[in-house]
């Protein structure tokens, strides 16, 4: 299975063309609040960027915290999300501690389904789509927030 | 997509959302539909600084939407030239109206008190600004951003000290290192007591054909990022230009009397990015990140105590306030650009004041007693830095008058003939030949930028071509810009957005063009500016070009007065006027 990495985020220039990726090739939409990776600021412009994806957690409290079902644990690891089940209450959006998961303006999830979308619109190499072993190996416990 | 006029009416406390399709179909958006709304909003003979004089921001139907389209347009009154008033930033700003839903906002009136506006999708506050009112521009930026909402798509856009004291070439600083620079918006938001202006959004965008829509995105950003169009922007910079204008001569050195600076070495694009570049930032949504930011990283005290300061620099910063003073420090440049930066005033017009001060200073038309003591010298670091906060603080009428713009600090204490502006804006750093004196004087804004005459200059100088077709040249770009203008497509993508490209994107959106729509609209678009100047009593005829133009080498070589003169009958013979 792959999963997204932020290989070099140093690297970022804020250009959020990840972001606008993301919604444009899963969505169709353009939009920030539909995107599954969130390029933040910290301090600004003149500080750092922030790359928030998901962590890909091998035991993964978002879906723990699902009270629909409609975030569901896939047996090779894979988190899938079931958009009609979801019911926009926001468990899985406190769970995940590093932010990786937001409600957009529909009241829905939105979840990184690794897909890779972004990693091609990176003029800088910030991200790179890994392959990791089925149900998780040790790699895949590596934080991937930086 | 909304394609949407927010009227703001600060006296009323009032505000208000107009669907104006008529207006965005036929002016495209950005300057096209800024400019309508400027006559339609700007009363004639207006004072600038009246609460009567609006300020207008357009985006065009491809922001937010495609790479490198990350431009805002405003448009108002200029308090410096007495006419068209027009500027352009990046940032977020763009982005923050589309997700807004807004692509025009007017604002109207002054507020009675120390003020900035928050918008939020359709909700707009007016709220009190005075606890910030005289913190300079960078500083008030860091108290927004924690008490307002919004952060990571939001934009904010405020003045420093300068507009609030009405230097008439105050700008407004958007988001972090970019500008409104020129022609004075920073005294319009002052006049207004208006101090700053936080927009964000949530509107879901759109497309009719998101398969369409992703194709011809996909050949755009692989132009923009595969190609080498704008190589010169990712890699050293337009700070690249110090060292090839020097060995053109079109380098303006210590206020034109030269074009040859043999300090030129000391700061150029190459110097800083080798010694001082620590990071480079894009606009929302481009993927080039061009804007350059030096750190400057001084000693304070012994034990190895630093200061560090994060300066962005360009091109014509470090002409104005570099080769144009005389200025040879790369570290010391950089502390005059960020007095400015904190100021909020505009680079160029400031240069190219003190440039004119230091001369006149030299030739004895200012005396000590007038600078208060401050010693106006090429290349007088401490002496310029000091002239910056007097220009602000205005102590004396000196001072005052160089807060006025050149032209008139120049009416008053002579040196007319080395005053450097044209129209009243003053130039920017190209002293290449008769394109650049030519394109500044018909210019719709008297901008550089309006038909990059100092381009037109280079290639004439290795093609050799006639007058008539630099005028030609100059004409084509007048045109062409008021379309891409509108779009509001930043210059540097250019390469990327052809005609051809132009129109595909538009068509991707469902607005359907032909090439003869888009060069009948520029046509349209340059009448409807000169139409708002005329109007405001601006006259080409009465336009005086400095002697200093025709003193100094240029690119072309030595430029005759004759030269100008024929080329500015052939443009009004092809205007038609």
């Amino acid at each position: 299975m792959h999963r997204l990495k932020v290989a070099h985020p140093e690297r970022c220039i804020g250009c959020l063309s990840c972001m606008f990726a993301c919604s444009r090739i899963n969505t169709g939409h353009v939009s920030l609040d539909r995107s599954a990776i969130k390029i933040k600021t910290q301090g600004g412009i003149e500080g750092d960027f922030v790359v928030v994806v998901c962590h890909a957690c091998r035991d993964p409290p978002c879906v723990k915290a699902c009270p629909t079902g409609a975030l569901e644990r896939r047996d090779d690891g894979n988190v899938v999300f079931h958009e009609d089940l979801c019911n926009g209450c926001g468990e899985c959006v406190d769970v995940c501690l590093i932010g990786a998961i937001s409600l957009d303006g529909d009241e829905k999830a939105v979840k990184c389904r690794h897909c890779g979308a972004c990693v091609a619109f990176c003029p800088h190499d910030v991200l790179e789509l890994e392959e990791v072993p089925a149900l998780g190996g040790s790699d895949a416990q590596k934080s991937s927030v930086h | 997509m909304l394609r949407r006029v927010l009227y703001i009416d600060l006296g009323k406390k009032e505000s208000w959302v107009e669907e104006r399709d008529e207006l965005f179909e036929r002016w495209l958006g950005g300057t096209g539909v800024a400019t309508q709304l400027l006559l339609e909003e700007c009363p004639q003979g207006v004072d600038p600084l009246s609460p009567e004089a609006p300020i207008i921001f357009s985006i065009g139907p491809l922001n937010a939407l495609f790479p490198v389209v990350t431009k805002t347009v405003t448009a108002f009154k200029s308090p410096l030239t007495g006419e068209l008033g027009e500027s352009y930033a990046g940032g977020r700003l763009a982005m923050a109206m589309r997700f807004a839903g807004h692509e025009s906002i007017v604002i109207r009136g002054a507020a009675d008190r120390p003020s900035y506006i928050s918008i939020t999708d359709d909700d707009v506050k007016i709220k009190d600004a005075t606890s910030v009112w005289g913190i300079n521009a960078t500083t008030v930026g860091f108290i927004l951003r924690e008490v307002e909402t919004g952060v990571g798509r939001r934009s904010i856009i405020r003045i420093g000290p300068a507009g609030e004291k009405l230097v008439k070439y105050a700008g407004v600083i958007v988001d972090t290192y970019r500008h409104f620079g020129r022609l004075g918006l920073g005294a319009v938001f002052g006049s207004k007591n208006l101090k700053a202006l936080v927009i964000s959004g949530t509107e879901d965008v759109e497309v009719p054909d998101p398969g369409r829509y992703r194709k011809v995105y996909n050949k755009l950003y692989r132009i923009a990022v595969q190609t080498d169009v704008m190589d010169k922007y990712h890699d050293i910079g337009t700070s690249i230009n110090i060292n090839v204008l020097n060995q053109l001569k079109g380098l303006p050195t210590r206020n034109f009397q030269s074009t040859s600076f043999e300090g030129a070495a000391n700061i150029s694009g190459e110097v800083f990015a080798d010694d001082y570049l620590f990071r480079k930032v894009s606009c929302a949504h481009c993927p080039i990140g061009c804007i350059h930011i030096a750190m400057l990283k001084t000693s304070f005290a012994p034990h190895h105590e630093f200061e560090i300061r994060k300066v962005s620099y360009d091109y014509e910063l470090i002409y104005a306030l570099g080769s144009n003073l005389g200025v040879s420090d790369p570290a010391g440049l950089l502390e005059l650009i960020e007095a400015c930066e904190r100021y909020g005033m505009d680079v160029m017009s400031t240069g190219v004041v003190l440039g004119w001060a230091t001369e006149a200073y030299e030739r004895d038309l200012i005396t000590p007693q007038e600078t208060l003591g401050v010693p106006l010298q090429w290349n007088n670091i401490k002496g310029y830095q000091k002239a910056i906060d007097h220009i602000v603080g205005m102590p004396n009428e000196f001072y005052a008058a160089l807060a006025q713009g050149v032209e008139l600090a120049s009416d008053r204490y002579g040196g007319k003939e080395f005053a450097m502006a044209l129209a009243g804006n003053e130039v920017a750093g190209y002293h290449t030949g008769p394109a650049s004196i030519v394109g500044q004087i018909v210019g719709v804004r008297h901008s550089h930028l309006d038909n990059a005459g100092y381009s037109i200059d280079q290639k004439a100088a290795k093609k050799q071509l006639k007058p008539e077709e630099m005028v030609d040249a100059i004409i084509k770009e007048d045109d062409s810009r008021g379309v891409f203008n509108s779009l509001v497509g930043c210059l540097f993508a250019r390469g990327v957005y052809t005609n051809d490209n132009i129109i595909d994107a538009l068509g991707a959106i469902g607005i359907e063009k032909t090439q003869e729509d888009l060069d009948d609209l520029g046509k349209r678009i340059f009448e409807e500016k000169y139409r708002f100047k005329r109007r405001e009593g601006f006259d080409i005829a009465e336009i005086k070009v400095p002697k200093r133009f025709y003193e100094t080498i240029t690119t072309m070589g030595m430029v005759d007065p004759e030269t100008v003169e024929t080329m500015l009958e052939i443009y009004r013979e092809r205007r038609g006027w």
